[in-house]
């Protein structure tokens, strides 16, 4: 899709980031989500580089259990729980860009529906009251649910850091990337970053 | 083990901060209302560990069991927890 550009897998046991553009977690269900999605994984060798990539301005995204594992690292606010109906949800959502001025949704009007695929347990995003009102303030949503699936607070789908060079998002943007797979929302995220370097 | 290190037991307690939403709980309180074992107004779902460690003194077990407790049982955004020493 972008063959200017090379991916390296990074096993979780390194303790050193390769020279690279981006980091992505990535979705999935890190040792059996035990404990808290997201938590045991959050401790794993890797973590401590991809938090000094972050310090020093990288670009990382997470997505899904990736989204998850950023939260638990502190790297962004907030916890993802349990969907309310404690029920998997798999399905097309649209979602409502609500800051388009990071790295990955610049190339989308502000408050523009977009469609991309979720498949999560614990998506439900929660943050307690003073620090949800500071992350409105620094415009740390970046994306909304139309029609909150799991009860998320403030419709949240994603959040960035401070300096909007981290993403964190429970929807799966890389299964939104082709026509035949009824959405390229997800490209466009990508494209942003892109033209962003 | 080492003559002068000693077995320490401690039970964590972990339970939802108040105002996170507990859907377990909801529904462990539906089934217990409905199924006319009592008349309970609230059920919150928490995790229990027990945890058995190997220290010098009581002190410095205590010390790692709060740090155990905060850096990995617990996400301090949803969670709070208690701990105390069991005996064998």
């Amino acid at each position: 899709m972008f063959p200017e550009f090379n991916v390296k897998m990074i096993w979780h046991k390194e303790t050193t980031l390769p020279k690279i553009d981006l980091v992505v977690l990535p979705g999935g269900f890190s040792y059996g989500d035990y404990l808290r999605c997201g938590a045991i994984a959050a401790k794993s060798p890797i973590m401590k580089a991809v938090k000094n990539f972050y310090e020093i301005g990288g670009f990382v995204i997470g997505i899904c259990n990736g989204f998850q594992i950023l939260t638990e690292t502190k790297i962004l606010p907030g916890a993802l729980i349990p969907n309310t109906n404690q029920k998997f949800i798999c399905k097309d959502q649209d979602l409502v860009v609500e800051n388009n001025k990071t790295f990955f949704t610049s190339n989308f009007e502000h408050n523009r529906t977009i469609s991309i695929p979720i498949a999560h347990h614990d998506g439900q995003y929660f943050l307690n009251d003073p620090e949800i009102e500071e992350l409105e303030q620094n415009e740390g949503i970046v994306l909304k649910y139309r029609d909150n699936p799991n009860g998320s607070i403030r419709d949240i789908a994603g959040v960035c850091s401070k300096n909007k060079r981290v993403i964190g998002m429970m929807p799966h943007p890389e299964r939104a990337v082709d026509k035949d797979l009824g959405s390229v929302s997800g490209l466009r995220m990508f494209e942003s970053l892109i033209s962003n370097f | 083990m080492t003559l002068n290190e000693k077995v320490f037991k401690f039970k964590v307690e972990v339970i939802l901060k108040k105002g996170v939403l507990d859907p377990q709980g909801e529904t462990i309180k539906q089934s217990i209302n409905i199924n006319n074992l009592g008349n309970i107004l609230d059920v919150k779902q928490g995790k229990l560990f027990e945890l058995t460690a190997l220290s010098k003194n009581r002190e410095h077990a205590v010390k790692e069991i709060e740090r155990i407790c905060s850096d990995l049982l617990t996400n301090s955004v949803i969670e709070e927890f208690k701990y105390y020493e069991v005996s064998e």
